[in-house]
């Protein structure tokens, strides 16, 4: 087997490519460098970039006050300050949320999900009404796994019945789908610019109410007092860049769902056995998990890549890992369903030939691996 | 990759990014990414834009490597080994997370149901080792803020004297933001290591611009910044001593990256940028010391000759080799400041500039107020050439001068 010249990339949902947009806004802010606490002319040129930024920014998100957005290094410090940030005794998270929202409070209590990875809203309802201490619930908007979409009104809408403040990591929602802070009922909001084509290490939580936040990071009084470090202004550009990209382009996610419809089609027809998790359930245009029983998703990883196909076993940052994904677990998927589950995510530039590219690969394997395939659904 | 090879490819511009009007000598504050820094790093963030961590394909993988070698690159600059280094957003998180994740880590593993609760740290530390102090006191530890001596250096013995059986860590700047000065760190570590004590320098000063070895120097945890050595911003690192082992509970939690001690994607092209601008600064450090040295030299003997009264504040002798910080007596630093547009200066650190409260630095060095606020900062930096140090020294003597004529101060 040799590695394959043509390449398609299908893990959108790891990292996405820089726009154009977001090369030419951090170009220009390359060249306009300065510190933006400065007070020479330097130091206010570089303010004005972050501030302009800040508009951009709050437009992902609906009708936001700018003052809201906090600049932070990615999504994962912003989920860390908003579940840390507000200091609220109870916190709770669902059973499906991302590791940096998990792992941000350890003591935080768990929110159950029903088999299509969506959130128990009655079983949040009787949590909630345990006890009256402050609480917060974070729970994601769309789950990067699976692409399954949470039903974020009727969560924030309980949870302020009960006094709780909401907050919704978007990560991967934003750029795909058309936000609104305000219908969402979110208290606060986690973004990540290179998910929607600015560059890593840029990230924001957004602020829509009046929760108080204490400092994650301290020390000068960079972002109102609420994350301090010299604010990373090419980065911050380029987000804004993207953004605005992201928000004109939405209309390009109908293709892309008819491109992974089109995918998920063909694998049924191919494959009888496969099985797309989370398909009953409204999910995001652009993520499909797919299992193909009895062939271990590190297998299918490692041999699409030969054949030039990216994808993976599921989040980039545990994808180096072997072990069970909790996202799978907590829909109750059988284990040997869930060890061969791929996630194959699309984005904006996503064309008919990767997903031909795709098709091919996975079908020569699923034909390698049929013995195993078999084997798995007699057992 | 069809798809994206259809795209008209995104394009970041190299091209040098120079000196433009007014002259820049705020370098402390943040510096210029180099070219060549610039140059490595665009490749990341387009055709090798994949995830470091998405190790499963070669997108990832691609990445992973570039990262490594950048970890390498830091490391090698201060003799560390690169699995010390972990990457962080700045110094300010490498600040915070050396601190409070040594204190969090302490007090998480007692020893017998005992921990260390005591943290020194000079009263002059940057900002954000004192608000993370401040913070861990809202903890319940106990901080001694140290004060220095009017040269601006701290005190070994003065040091020795506030170690106590209870102490866990001493932070201590290697080279300061403000004034420029460069602590006996050798002593410093010496002493700690010899109590049992961590020792943490905030080196996001004097990274790549003065020799640092955590070995000889005896140093724990040691702060970097990017964004100070014409690489990038939104990138630093920490350098984890593993022998004696140091250990730290993360302030970043989730993904489990970086060993675990700092979780979320690593931003690729930023940490290129600053493996790049610590080889850069790694491998020019001698000649571009003496340079600046000299630079700074002339600025400051020309400058004395024409302004009667000037003064620097700190030793000048331990300083860092393009950093002043002078009082024109007599003139309030903002004035002066405003009198000379074309030249980019400060009153002193960047995140507090824009307030009116004097320099809380200048105040422990035991200057009155009307001195510390009669101050400014000059930071003369790689693209700082002759002929504007000259072009400074005109404008800032002739603004001192006029002011000083139109009867200085209104105090």
């Amino acid at each position: 087997m040799t590695t394959s010249q043509i390449e398609s990339y299908l893990d959108w949902n790891a990292t996405a490519p820089l726009r154009p947009e977001a090369a030419a806004a951090m170009s220009e802010a390359l060249g306009r460098w300065g510190n933006p606490s400065s007070v020479h002319r330097r130091g206010r040129t570089a303010r004005q970039i972050i501030e302009r930024a800040r508009e951009a920014v709050a437009g992902l998100v609906g009708e936001v006050d700018p003052s809201g957005v906090i600049f932070v290094s990615g999504g994962t410090e912003a989920n860390h300050l908003a579940l840390l940030g507000p200091g609220r005794e109870r916190v709770l998270v669902s059973a499906v949320e991302h590791d940096s929202v998990r792992h941000a409070v350890p003591a935080a209590e768990i929110i159950p999900v029903g088999p299509e990875g969506i959130v128990a809203l009655d079983a949040l309802d009787r949590l909630l009404g345990v006890d009256e201490r402050p609480a917060l619930v974070s729970v994601m908007y769309a789950n990067n796994e699976t692409g399954v979409v949470q039903p974020v009104t009727e969560i924030a809408s309980i949870a302020h019945r009960h006094g709780a403040a909401f907050h919704c990591d978007a990560v991967q929602a934003v750029g795909k789908l058309a936000l609104e802070a305000g219908a969402m009922g979110a208290d606060l909001v986690t973004l990540s610019a290179h998910k929607i084509g600015g560059a890593p290490g840029v990230g924001a939580l957004v602020v829509t109410g009046g929760v108080d936040l204490a400092p994650l990071l301290r020390g000068g009084g960079q972002e109102h007092r609420r994350r301090a470090g010299t604010e990373n202004l090419p980065g911050i550009a380029g987000f804004a860049a993207a953004a605005v990209a992201a928000a004109a382009e939405l209309a390009v996610y109908e293709r892309v769902a008819a491109l992974r419809d089109g995918l998920e089609a063909e694998i049924a027809a191919i494959a009888p056995e496969a099985v797309v998790l989370g398909a009953a359930a409204n999910r995001l245009p652009n993520t499909s998990a797919i299992a193909m029983p009895g062939v271990a998703a590190e297998t299918q990883v490692v041999a699409l890549d030969l054949d030039g196909v990216m994808i993976s076993a599921g989040a980039a940052c545990s994808s180096g890992k072997v072990g069970p994904s909790h996202v799978l677990a907590a829909m109750r998927v059988d284990r040997e369903i869930a060890a061969s589950t791929i996630r194959v995510s699309l984005g904006w530039s996503s064309s008919e030939a990767d997903i031909e590219h795709f098709l091919r690969a996975w079908s020569a394997l699923y034909r390698r691996c049929r013995g195993l395939v078999q084997r798995a659904r007699a057992a | 990759m069809t798809s994206m090879l259809a795209d008209p490819r995104p394009r970041l511009s190299s091209e040098p990014v120079v000196n433009t009007p007014p002259v820049y000598l705020d370098n402390q504050s943040t510096t210029p990414v180099d070219p060549r820094v610039l140059e490595a790093m665009l490749p990341y963030f387009t055709e090798h834009f994949g995830n470091p961590h998405s190790t499963s394909h070669a997108f990832g993988r691609v990445a992973a490597e570039a990262i490594e070698r950048a970890r390498g690159e830091i490391a090698g600059l201060i003799q560390a080994d690169p699995r010390e280094i972990v990457f962080t957003s700045g110094a300010t998180e490498s600040n915070n997370l050396a601190i409070k994740g040594a204190a969090r880590f302490a007090r998480a593993h007692p020893q017998n149901g005992q921990f260390r609760n005591h943290i020194v740290a000079l009263q002059t530390e940057h900002k954000c080792v004192l608000e993370s102090c401040r913070e861990l006191e809202q903890e319940g530890f106990a901080v001694t803020y140290l004060p220095v001596a009017p040269d601006g250096l701290a005190s070994v013995a003065a040091l020795e004297g506030a170690l106590s059986e209870q102490t866990l860590l001493v932070s201590v700047m290697a080279a300061h933001n403000e004034i420029g000065v460069i602590q006996p760190l050798a002593e410093i570590g010496a002493l700690c290591r010899s109590k049992g004590v961590l020792f943490h320098t905030d080196a996001a000063q004097a990274f790549g611009k003065i020799p640092l070895d955590v070995g000889a120097m005896k140093i724990d945890l040691l702060s970097i910044s990017g964004h100070k050595i014409y690489g990038p911003k939104g990138i630093g690192a920490l350098y984890i001593r593993r022998r004696p082992r140091v250990r730290l509970l993360p302030l970043i939690d989730g993904g489990g990256q970086e060993r675990g001690l700092r979780s979320g994607t690593l931003p690729t092209p930023l940490g290129v940028g600053l493996g790049r601008a610590a080889a850069i600064a790694g491998a020019e450090m001698t000649e571009e010391a003496e340079r600046l040295r000299r630079l700074r030299d002339g600025l400051l003997r020309n400058l004395a000759r024409r302004v009667p009264g000037l003064r620097v504040n700190g030793d000048l002798e331990h300083r860092l080799p393009g950093s002043l910080n002078l009082m024109f007596p007599e003139i309030p630093a903002l004035t002066l400041i405003e009198a000379v547009p074309s030249i980019a200066i400060s009153t002193g650190s960047a995140c507090t500039s824009a307030s009116v409260e004097p320099s809380y630095v200048l105040r422990a060095l035991g200057l009155p107020e009307t001195l510390a606020n009669a101050s400014i900062r000059i930071g003369l930096g790689r693209f700082t050439t002759a002929a504007e140090a000259d072009f400074a020294v005109d404008a800032l003597a002739a603004a001192a001068n006029r002011l000083t004529q139109q009867g200085g101060i209104p105090t």
